[in-house]
């Protein structure tokens, strides 16, 4: 029984990680509707950017997290400003397209800049730092706190989204491209902020993916596809309900891994399946299209 | 020098072409109305003075510098505003923030606040907090509105601004006009309805298959002569 619950734990917290993989994903589609099939392999070139951080100048990853958040925040804006915003149009193909030549691109210039090893962050005693919560139970700090960043993001997120003008003007030119531009907003240069925000929030999700586990030049579309799976199982348009898609994928691969671990990928596919049929439009759908 | 005109402007969709060369120009605090049948022209006509059409630098001057080539986003900050036909309220948005929105590009203070525009329709500060779309038709013309007047236009464009609504009701948005004209905007209003557009002008003109038809003051021009210049 303990097992199983401590499954169920583990689930959760791994469902944070997920929902950071996806929160980037959600927000860029939200507004841009762009499917960035490059996602998880922008995830693994922050997580290279940051340990060549790290290295370079022998800072903590969180303190490189902090220091790049900025420099990917310009990246992010200059790669929507200058490339994307050109594919973006009544054809959904060219971003598709660009994309996925983008992910190709990332990496092969990763594999030829830091080798094909695997490789991780390091942040000393946190990384195995534990918490017990009683019995026979205990959480990682680690975990623990890739769930409290994935909320403190959407909760971030939701404040921009809901409270400020810039998110306004997200929202708005979501809903409709054209009259969005006759109330003077400058639709490009408002996709470029957005994915600048987004670059953010990969840079985050790239620190626990490193500190978490190892990873290489060719896990990024692995990683697309869990971000993929929770924004779907979570509805479009909701980064809350990006969380739940993230903690339901998460949960359904501890505890699928927990009955037997070759099924631990296996269900959490299953999941997502299961929540297509039942419910297509996902859980909490807020997007009207 | 009139406040905007046209010269010779032109517009196409793709290879069709929708404008053959309008000249058309009014004086601030001017109203006037375009008239005409369905794919006449009169809505391009505005997407185009607007900006979301492109057309040729010097085909649109305003206060006599070209603005044709501009694009919508700064079109707007130069104080031309667009109230869309079928209203076009972003829905994901509340009206207040609808309304907000339409300050967005604003540098300058001007006449509307958000006080103002409650004050125009005091039915839209009771709907503040509501989703847009479950406004009635005639409570989101007049966000609409709102939206517009919220950029402090000198020129307000509105496109079929009585479409689909009760005759109440239109008599309820047309009232307002006085007030938005009272601040020296000038109106150019589009629509179906000549009886009330005919009645809120100064001046009328008719367009037929992407050419200006015929113009004149309300009540100069004869059943007859408006009757020939809307269907040819």
């Amino acid at each position: 029984m303990t097992g199983l619950l401590d499954a169920i734990i583990q689930g959760i917290l791994l469902g944070g990680l997920y929902a950071l993989f996806a929160t980037g994903l959600s927000l860029m589609f939200g507004v841009m509707r762009l499917v960035n099939l490059a996602h998880g392999d922008l995830i693994v070139l922050a997580a290279f950017v940051i340990l060549a951080v790290t290295e370079k100048l022998g800072v903590d990853p969180f303190a490189a997290v902090v220091l790049a958040a900025p420099i990917l925040f310009a990246i992010g804006f200059g790669l929507q400003h200058l490339l994307l915003n050109r594919t973006l149009g009544r054809d959904l193909l060219p971003p598709l397209l660009v994309t996925f030549g983008l992910s190709i691109i990332i990496q092969n210039g990763l594999l030829q800049m830091f080798s094909a090893d695997s490789r991780r962050l390091r942040s000393g005693a946190i990384e195995t730092a534990s918490v017990s919560l009683g019995g026979d139970i205990a959480v990682g700090v680690v975990p623990l706190l890739t769930l409290a960043s994935a909320i403190a993001v959407i909760v971030a997120l939701n404040f921009i989204f809901y409270r400020t003008s810039i998110g306004r003007a997200f929202r708005a030119t979501s809903d409709d491209l054209d009259v969005a531009q006759l109330m003077g907003i400058d639709v490009n240069r408002t996709f470029a902020t957005a994915m600048g925000i987004a670059f953010v929030v990969i840079a985050i999700a790239a620190l626990y993916l490193g500190l978490r586990a190892n990873f290489d030049p060719t896990i990024g579309p692995a990683r697309l596809l869990y971000a993929f799976e929770a924004v779907i199982i979570g509805g479009l348009g909701s980064f809350w309900g990006t969380l739940a898609g993230g903690i339901i994928l998460g949960l359904a691969q501890t505890v699928g891994a927990h009955i037997d671990p070759e099924w631990q990928i296996l269900s959490g596919h299953l999941a997502f399946l299961v929540v297509l049929v039942l419910r297509p439009r996902g859980l909490f759908p807020r997007a009207v299209d | 020098m009139p406040l905007l005109s046209t010269h010779n402007l032109t517009a196409f969709y793709g290879d069709f072409q929708a404008l053959y060369g309008i000249d058309l120009g009014f004086d601030a605090g001017e109203t006037i109305a375009i008239i005409g049948a369905n794919g006449a022209g009169k809505s391009t006509f505005l997407k185009a003075i607007a900006g979301l059409i492109p057309s040729r630098p010097d085909s649109v001057l305003l206060d006599g510098q070209p603005i044709g080539a501009k694009r919508a986003a700064d079109i707007v900050k130069l104080g031309i505003a667009l109230v869309p036909e079928g209203r076009r309220l972003f829905p994901s948005l509340t009206v207040e923030e609808n309304l907000l929105i339409g300050g967005h590009g604003r540098k300058l203070p001007g006449p509307w606040t958000l006080d103002r525009v409650y004050g125009l329709f005091p039915v839209l500060k009771e709907r503040r907090a509501s989703a847009a779309p479950i406004l009635s038709g005639g409570q989101q013309q007049m966000a609409a509105i709102g939206r517009a007047l919220m950029s402090n236009p000198r020129v307000l464009l509105c496109d079929e601004i009585s479409l689909g609504l009760a005759p109440i009701v239109i008599a309820d948005i047309y009232a307002a006009l006085p007030q938005i004209k009272t601040e020296g905007t000038s109106v150019v209003l589009v629509e179906q309805d000549i009886v009330q557009a005919m009645k809120a002008a100064d001046r009328v003109y008719c367009f037929q298959e992407g050419r200006v038809s015929l113009e004149g003051r309300p009540g100069e021009l004869s059943r007859d002569q408006i009757h020939r210049a809307y269907f040819g």
